[in-house]
């Protein structure tokens, strides 16, 4: 497991991450979410002991990482997807980094056949797709079957194909008792294999927990109206301290009031509904919410709920 | 309390060690192209510029004055590819670190040895060790086709006469040396470009400044820089050698002086190779 106490990482004047704590426990999916530049990168870098915190500590298992004997087979990292020689082949990358940690050779074809790159396990890695050059780094992560695992982005250039590769892996990885520890910026991704989340904002902790709750928990849990006679049900929702929201079809959005209280209220009122529709909040829209205030490079005049899918697939 | 993740499979007794980050190192440096460019590179540079050195040499000894014959070091002459040698042998030594920081496989390599200190050990270990083998051969072979090519029309040398057997063997060494400091250079520096040309300035560039100034100055400055070190060493005459008559140190005061550099250079490299992030 891994234990994050008040991380702290400065560059230059800027607090890339500030004071972060956070547990990630073995046997589940933790997602890490944060907008670009939150830092979770520089996050994952301190745990794997690449970057030196400027305060706080990070332990594996009770140890700093520069203390583990064996660091290949207690914890695996996938950090870049561009980490390999250009030149070396793939078979050749993964064995050097075999030898490290004394793991047989036997694992590294294992491990090729395993993520798919056996046919071109001897071809130079810089003639490799983003998508194949990913493989090779999950390989690599996996390389001494370790029991805690990191995976920075993971399925950044995999096709959909792959997408669903990686995430029925870091499901299966988990579930063999393994600490999985995975960022992304695609909440929709993360909605379909977390079951944990620590979600940062300009390095700061703004939310650790089950997703479920994390999704609960957001105020944009709202009901969809419609009715031929808004002004009065305008009137009467903000009087009950609901707010609400109208689109351009003349459809409202009421946070605030479940949909048994508008339809009551509606109801006493004498005024028909032709909708009445509770939204539970997505993932995505939980996030927008929480991390709003954080995010470091925002487009200009985007309401929160009409903002662009953060989800771009090629 | 703390929770331990469930091991997959049990850790073997102990830890890594260092036997393993070496045969890491000897897998990564025979499995790029680059090593066998540098080492065909030093292979050509050393013995080929040697055969044109000895030939020049040799028809210059026929139709020189006094002082030319006196001087004529015939090892030295065969030795002068070299110092080109050295560039491609500097070039390998850059590579072995900077290809790490270029292509971002450093923290792959830190990641499975956290030690940061034990993977430059064992990249001077194993780059020493290539550069050392590749070195002396080319030196020998440089020697011995060098004398053949002026036997008949000047004075040849053979290994058993006065300190010939030390300079030929004190050529390889100089590349292998120069090497781990251009190694310990590119620690410090980490990109491949701005290493070399470093690396460059340092044996080609600063003898031409060094020349520049009145001899006063410059020749007590001369006798510090690599190449001269590298022409002392390379050289069984006393004073200078065919291309420079400048003064150098005796062959173990420069060598240890070269040695002094190397170290030097991998220290600060590795003192801040633990401080810096990757």
């Amino acid at each position: 497991m891994i234990e994050a106490r008040g991380l702290t990482k400065r560059y230059g004047g800027t607090l890339a991450v500030d004071g972060l704590s956070f547990d990630v426990r073995p046997g589940q999916v933790t997602g890490f979410l944060g907008p670009n530049g939150s830092g979770k990168s520089t996050t994952m870098r301190m745990v794997m002991g690449l970057d030196r915190p400027d305060g706080g500590s990070v332990k594996i298992d009770g140890r700093r990482y520069h203390d583990l004997p064996w660091p290949l087979r207690e914890v695996g990292g996938l950090l870049e997807s561009k980490a390999v020689h250009p030149g070396r082949s793939a078979y050749n990358h993964l064995w050097a980094l075999a030898q490290t940690n004394d793991i047989a050779p036997g694992r590294v074809d294992e491990l090729l056949e395993l993520v798919g790159l056996s046919g071109v396990a001897r071809k130079r890695a810089g003639k490799f797709s983003l998508g194949m050059t990913q493989r090779l780094g999950i390989a690599a992560a996996l390389l001494g079957d370790p029991g805690v695992l990191l995976f920075d982005e993971p399925i950044n250039g995999l096709d959909p194909e792959g997408i669903l590769w990686v995430r029925t892996l870091l499901k299966r990885l988990a579930s063999e008792g393994r600490a999985v520890f995975v960022s992304s910026h695609l909440m929709s991704e993360m909605a379909l294999t977390a079951d944990h989340l620590v979600v940062i904002g300009r390095g700061k902790l703004i939310a650790d927990q089950p997703v479920a709750a994390f999704v609960a928990q957001s105020s944009r849990a709202s009901v969809r109206v419609r009715t031929p006679r808004p002004d009065p049900l305008i009137a009467a929702l903000t009087q009950a301290r609901a707010t609400l929201q109208a689109e351009p079809d003349g459809t409202l959005v009421v946070s605030g009031l479940t949909a048994a209280a508008i339809g009551d209220l509606a109801a006493e009122l004498g005024i028909a509904l032709h909708e009445l529709s509770p939204h539970a909040a997505s993932l995505e829209e939980a996030f927008m919410e929480l991390t709003h205030e954080s995010v470091e490079f925002r487009a200009e005049d985007v309401p929160p709920s009409h903002a662009p899918a953060t989800e771009v697939r090629p | 309390m703390v929770t331990t993740s469930p091991r997959m499979r049990a850790l073997p007794p102990g830890r890594y060690r260092f036997w393993g980050v070496l045969r890491a190192e000897w897998t990564k440096i025979r499995t790029v192209r680059s090593t066998v460019w540098c080492v065909l590179a030093t292979v050509v540079a050393g013995i080929g510029i040697g055969i044109l050195a000895s030939a020049s040499e040799a028809s210059r000894w026929r139709n020189g004055g006094v002082i030319d014959m006196v001087l004529f070091d015939p090892t030295s002459v065969s030795l002068t590819g070299l110092i080109f040698g050295q560039l491609a042998m500097g070039v390998l030594g850059v590579l072995t670190m900077s290809a790490e920081y270029g292509s971002g496989s450093i923290r792959a390599t830190l990641a499975a040895i956290p030690r940061r200190p034990v993977v430059l050990g064992a990249k001077a270990v194993i780059f020493g060790g290539v550069a050392l083998v590749v070195s002396e051969a080319v030196s020998f072979a440089a020697f011995f086709v060098g004398q053949a090519i002026m036997s008949g029309s000047a004075p040849t040398a053979t290994l058993s006469d006065h300190v010939v057997l030390r300079a030929v063997i004190g050529g390889g060494l100089f590349l292998t040396v120069l090497g781990l400091f251009a190694l310990g250079l590119a620690t410090i520096i980490r990109h491949t470009a701005g290493s070399i040309t470093t690396f460059v300035a340092i044996l080609l560039i600063l003898p031409l400044i060094d020349a520049a100034f009145p001899a006063k100055i410059g020749w007590p400055i001369a006798r510090y820089l690599p190449a001269q070190i590298g022409a002392g060493m390379t050289s069984t005459k006393s004073v200078g050698n065919h291309v420079s008559f400048l003064p150098s140190f005796p062959f173990w005061h420069g060598f240890a002086l070269l040695c002094a550099y190397a170290i030097g250079s991998l220290v600060v490299g590795g003192v801040l190779m633990v401080r810096r992030d990757p």
